[in-house]
């Protein structure tokens, strides 16, 4: 308590160090300047191009259900509405710069997230999380039933189209690995700034007593449903990165429930309601299958299969989510808040 | 046993001499038995012409001690009545016929045993709960329930019997919280940051922290709220209702569960934050001594009917009071005079 005791509501943290924003702004050093000169394409292709996009999906997820407490197991169908709607703008739309499809995509993830954000006024916790899946269910349905999405392609599929920035052609891994990481930190940056907006603070006093917001004046409908607006934006955008940036090719299928439930764990395992948890987790989710699999084959040799290694990551997953939820509720970020201040008392000992 | 107990309830009144005094004496002389009786006509015509000078009020019980405002004319004001208010659930009665007038700038307790309909009273005031009959009103308004999402603009802002306030965020930003109905500014102008953002942002967080100093919580501001222990919390819960600048205050026992020395700091809170900005307060305490010494008038509630309403010192008179409240039983006699009396 004495700790606190020092301080009078600065303005700024009291300085323990270095301002808040010097880790952000060293860490895109990096990612800008540093990982296109160091990284093989097949760390682009197989890990930092996931992983911004499950990234993306996770801030976007931890908006709607870290801060404002909605729980919502329909993350992969507004991808996929994301995916599907920047794919049909810039294909329908003559001469529409990527950016504007890419606004178009959020924009209409934003729609479908709202219009499935409804149940939330009424339904809390589980019963909320039981009506989002219908989002799941229907827009994988919706996008293989009417070919019109896929441009009439077989069984939903669509492929990315080339991609161009001010006429400079970005389809290299490095040049989509620059642009998704310039789309994901300008939404992490404004998502960062809504959250600790007074919107923030409502999507929390919502979180927290729904009843107390009331009293205090807080549009609890209203918020609720612009929690799931812009939770579905940025994960809209999320999608159109997975599927232009990513895997140039996907399906509706690829959007599946597991996709929905991969992304809640990044934002558990994370840490709910911090921004760079998502960050954390989806590192660990992406990572992860690969170091297993390397380490499976490494000490069991050929009975260390794909359907093996399929098997033994549900497992590890499930049993880490768990220890997650019974030591670290606060996930990833919380740890690497605890290391850190370890660190910092251990440097001023020494 | 009746002598045993109003020489009890006398001590108490002698602390009330003490700490919080001229304001009740000065209330004693304008009680007015049973205001709700009056018919509704005649109520809004007395509401109307009373309900308007509330700016020339204000300024005088921001200048100085509300107290002393409370004897003029205009103090007489009333600020929130409720008229044949009934409420039941399932059957049972909650509230039967419950009429209460409350007077502009004066601290008015509700108290009674448990199960008398004291915290149905804010529910509904604060339109949590709607009345089967009878209505609130409130700026000449009538309500069968009040608008809970607009409370705050209506200048009622209240406290919960149970802490309510959001663990998750620090105790400035709880506080700063306090100020949501005021907002409004988009979320694109909240992420862009600059003009009517910027100006309600500041705004708040110059308002908060005034507030946050006043109730000496400025050690604690960047405290997760959750992380404070019980009666810290129920402070922060008074600085988040006391930020709105509520013209109306509601405690739903503000002291409950606190030690001796904590409930006469938060009572020292409550006095100073009426006399500060000019705010009726209408709370609910179970401890009689804290009662007698802190509010201008105590109403009594039983089984759902308002039994008594007068100044502490009528209210301790009241034979119905002493019967229903606190005549009940021999050993709890003993109770009183030990733990709630001193």
């Amino acid at each position: 308590m004495t700790a606190f005791a020092t301080d009078l509501v600065p303005e700024i943290r009291p300085a323990r160090g270095l301002p808040g924003w010097a880790l952000p702004v060293a860490t895109l050093a990096v990612a800008y300047l540093a990982v296109p000169l160091l990284a093989t394409n097949y760390l682009f292709e197989a890990i930092l191009l996931p992983f911004l996009a499950l990234s993306l999906a996770g801030v976007g997820l931890n908006i709607l259900t870290g801060y404002a407490g909605q729980v919502s197991l329909g993350s992969a169908a507004f991808m996929a509405v994301g995916a599907y709607a920047a794919y049909n703008v810039h294909l329908r739309v003559e001469g529409l710069p990527l950016i504007g499809s890419i606004v178009a995509a959020g924009l209409s993830a934003a729609a479908i997230g709202l219009a499935f954000g409804l149940p939330s006024l009424r339904l809390k916790g589980f019963y909320l999380a039981v009506s989002t899946l219908a989002a799941q269910f229907f827009v994988q349905w919706a996008l293989t039933k009417f070919s019109w999405f896929s441009n009439d392609s077989a069984s939903g599929v669509i492929d990315a189209p080339p991609l161009q920035i001010a006429g400079f052609a970005v389809d290299g891994p490095v040049g989509r690995y620059l642009f998704a990481l310039t789309v994901v930190a300008v939404l992490t940056f404004l998502s960062h700034r809504l959250v600790i907006s007074q919107t923030g603070r409502n999507f929390i006093a919502v979180r927290d007593n729904e009843t107390a917001a009331r009293i205090i004046g807080v549009p609890v409908l209203k918020t609720k449903l612009l929690a799931f607006a812009v939770s579905s934006f940025i994960i809209g955008i999320a999608g159109v990165l997975w599927a232009f940036a990513y895997l140039r090719t996907v399906e509706p299928a690829g959007f599946n429930l597991d996709r929905s439930f991969q992304i809640l764990f990044i934002v558990i395992i994370g840490g709910l309601a911090t921004i760079r948890g998502a960050f954390f987790g989806a590192a660990l989710i992406v990572v992860f299958p690969l170091v297993l699999s390397r380490f499976g084959s490494l000490v069991l040799g050929d009975v260390f299969d794909s359907g093996v290694l399929d098997m033994s990551q549900r497992i590890v997953l499930g049993a880490l989510i768990i220890l997650f939820l019974v030591l670290e509720p606060d996930g990833l970020a919380a740890l690497s808040d605890r290391l850190r201040r370890r660190i910092a008392t251990g440097l001023r000992r020494g | 046993m009746t002598e045993v107990l109003t020489r009890v309830l006398e001590g108490v009144t002698n602390g009330a001499a003490r700490e919080g005094a001229a304001a009740a004496e000065s209330v004693q002389k304008v009680v007015r038995a049973r205001p709700g009786l009056a018919p509704d006509a005649d109520a809004d015509a007395q509401l109307h012409p009373a309900a308007k000078p509330p700016a020339a009020v204000e300024v005088v019980a921001g200048d100085g001690p509300a107290g002393q405002g409370v004897g003029n004319e205009a103090a007489q004001a009333i600020v929130l009545e409720l008229a044949g208010v009934s409420l039941s659930f399932g059957g049972v009665a909650a509230l039967s016929e419950v009429d209460l007038s409350v007077r502009r700038g004066e601290i008015l307790a509700i108290i009674g045993p448990n199960g008398a309909g004291k915290s149905s009273i804010l529910n509904i005031v604060s339109g949590v709960y709607r009345a089967d009959r009878g209505h609130v009103r409130l700026k000449g308004q009538r309500y069968a329930q009040v608008p809970t999402q607009a409370l705050a603009d209506l200048g009622i802002a209240r406290t919960f019997q149970n802490l309510a306030l959001f663990p998750g965020l620090s105790v400035l930003d709880n506080v700063v919280a306090g100020r949501a109905h005021r907002a409004r500014s988009s979320f694109v102008e909240q992420i862009a940051g600059f003009g009517r953002a910027r100006r309600e942002r500041l705004d708040a967080r110059a308002r908060a922290i005034d507030v946050i100093d006043f109730l000496q919580l400025s050690a604690l501001a960047e405290r997760p709220a959750g992380t404070l222990p019980y009666g810290l919390q129920k402070r922060v819960e008074l600085a988040r209702a006391l930020v709105a600048e509520p013209e109306i205050l509601l405690l739903d026992e503000p002291m409950a569960g606190m030690t001796a020395s904590e409930k006469a700091e938060m009572a020292g809170f409550v006095t100073a934050a009426r006399d500060r900005f000019g705010t009726t307060v209408v709370l609910i305490e179970h401890d009689i001594g804290v009662v007698m010494s802190l509010s201008d008038r105590v109403a009594v509630l039983d089984h759902g009917r308002n039994i008594a309403l007068g100044t502490p010192a009528e209210v301790q008179r009241d034979p119905r009071v002493i019967d229903a409240y606190l005549g009940v039983a021999v050993e709890d006699d003993e109770d009183v005079a030990r733990g709630e009396g001193l």
